[in-house]
């Protein structure tokens, strides 16, 4: 941990063991160093840390806001902070599509059913195609043992204080993971509304979860991520009757932010509505299988 | 928040150029932040603070140069300053309102030795 300001770098944990990082002794360590010649599963479709069009302006010369003081120089990055993130995530994405692998990240604020989702999509899928799960909490193993006890291979990511799960981290963990050809990968993200919605895994689709006990305007106060999901699903809808929800509005307001956003209305608990979702996951399968098929391995 | 993990990108980003460009120390650091970019600048300078301190950019002075944001209309195309994701557009009522900047954040510049 940072002792400055105690916060969490370096706390990441798969499945209980610190993430592979290089480590300077008596340094803070930081999870995203890559590693150069760092051997991963799947190849590597292309260089990382490659800086195109990194200028060197030479001594002193590109300085309208630089002193000229001793040897100091600019020099032009024009690089964008998530591109490292963004290199993953495509490497992830590269590898889901040539393995017809359909991946979904399921994003929601704590609380509002993504686990018991999963465990009631495991129940309900399981036999008819592999799944595999990434659960990512700050702490604890508690989801991951309740997707094992669904049936599912399942791998943790402790984020620490960490509250999103990156895509270098998904990497590392699809690598300990039994993932087949045609299969479904499930990543429950940290339940957070606001930094998952930056954080490109690689996935398919973002699933955002609202659930009627958490108020309708969440789309307006969280707007990047009803901006950056696909697919919105309204969960806990057998409450519907004790609450003042106003599931409508609630729906007005997410398409306000992302006019194309599919809404399904669920209960993770009684079932209702999972039919669509089930449907809407399967033929996401199905056309991740077929696209693999189509391109030559 | 991810004002950290922001951090620590930059770090990275600096360290990779480092190599290529054979500098030791970074001195003052330009970063690109929109206004709809969801980063909190006060904590971004913290964490900036915290996760340099160690490195080749020890107390390197952070200057950031905030972009407005700025949209475009799908329905009449009218083009407009926006503050948030979820303004109306003011011509003609619609929130289809794609953002066209002001969502960037980016390492612009290195003052190095
Ligand atoms: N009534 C009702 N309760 C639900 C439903 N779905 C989940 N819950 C309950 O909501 C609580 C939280 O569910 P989880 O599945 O653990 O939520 P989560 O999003 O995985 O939570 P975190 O991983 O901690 O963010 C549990 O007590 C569930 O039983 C639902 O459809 N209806
Ligand atoms: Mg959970
Ligand atoms: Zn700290
Ligand atoms: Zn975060
Ligand atoms: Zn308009």
């Amino acid at each position: 941990m940072c002792t400055t300001c105690g916060c969490g770098i370096g706390q990441t944990l798969i499945a209980g063991h610190a993430l592979k990082q290089p480590r300077k002794p008596g340094k803070v360590m930081r999870y995203r160093v890559h590693e150069e010649g760092a051997v991963l599963a799947h190849p590597h479709t292309h260089q990382h840390g490659v800086l195109n069009g990194a200028l060197d302006f030479g001594a002193g010369a590109a300085g309208t806001h630089a002193p000229g003081i001793s040897q100091s120089r600019m020099v032009k990055i024009e690089r964008d902070i998530l591109a490292k993130n963004n290199d993953y995530a495509a490497e992830n994405r590269d590898y889901f599509s040539t393995h017809g692998i359909f991946a979904l990240n399921l994003v929601s604020s704590p609380g509002s059913g993504k686990t018991t989702l999963l465990v009631k999509t495991i129940a309900a899928l399981h036999g008819a195609l592999p799944i595999v799960v990434i659960e990512g909490d700050q702490q604890t193993d508690n989801d991951a043992a309740r997707i094992r006890a669904a049936g599912a291979p399942a791998l943790q990511i402790n984020t620490g204080k960490g509250c999103h799960l990156d895509a270098y981290m998904v990497g590392q963990a699809m690598q300990q993971l039994p993932l087949q050809d045609k299969s479904l990968l499930l990543i429950e993200n940290v339940g957070n509304l606001v930094c998952p919605a930056s954080f490109d895994l690689g996935e398919a689709h973002k699933v955002v979860i609202l659930s009627v006990t958490e108020g309708e305007d969440k789309p307006l106060k969280y707007p990047d991520m009803f901006r950056a999901a696909d697919l919105m699903l309204l969960n806990k809808c057998d409450l519907l009757p004790y609450l003042e929800f106003d599931a409508g509005l609630a729906v007005d307001y997410a398409r306000r932010i992302n006019p194309a956003l599919k809404v399904i209305r669920i209960s993770a608990s009684s079932g209702e509505g999972m039919t669509e979702w089930l449907d809407w996951v399967a033929l996401g399968c199905r056309n991740a299988a077929l696209r693999r098929t189509e391109s030559p391995a | 928040m991810h004002e950290m993990s922001l951090a620590e990108s930059v770090l990275q980003i600096i360290e990779d150029t480092a190599r290529m460009q054979g500098y030791t120390r970074v001195k003052t650091v330009w970063l690109e932040i929109g206004q709809l970019a969801c980063v909190e600048q006060e904590s971004l300078r913290f964490c900036f603070d915290v996760v340099m301190c160690d490195s080749i950019a020890h107390q390197a002075r952070l200057e950031i140069t905030e972009t407005a944001g700025q949209g475009r209309c799908a329905k009449c195309s009218i083009e407009m300053p926006i503050a948030a994701l979820y303004e109306a557009c003011p011509k003609c009522g619609s929130y289809e309102i794609h953002v066209i900047g002001g969502d960037e954040m980016r390492v612009k510049e290195l003052e190095v030795e």
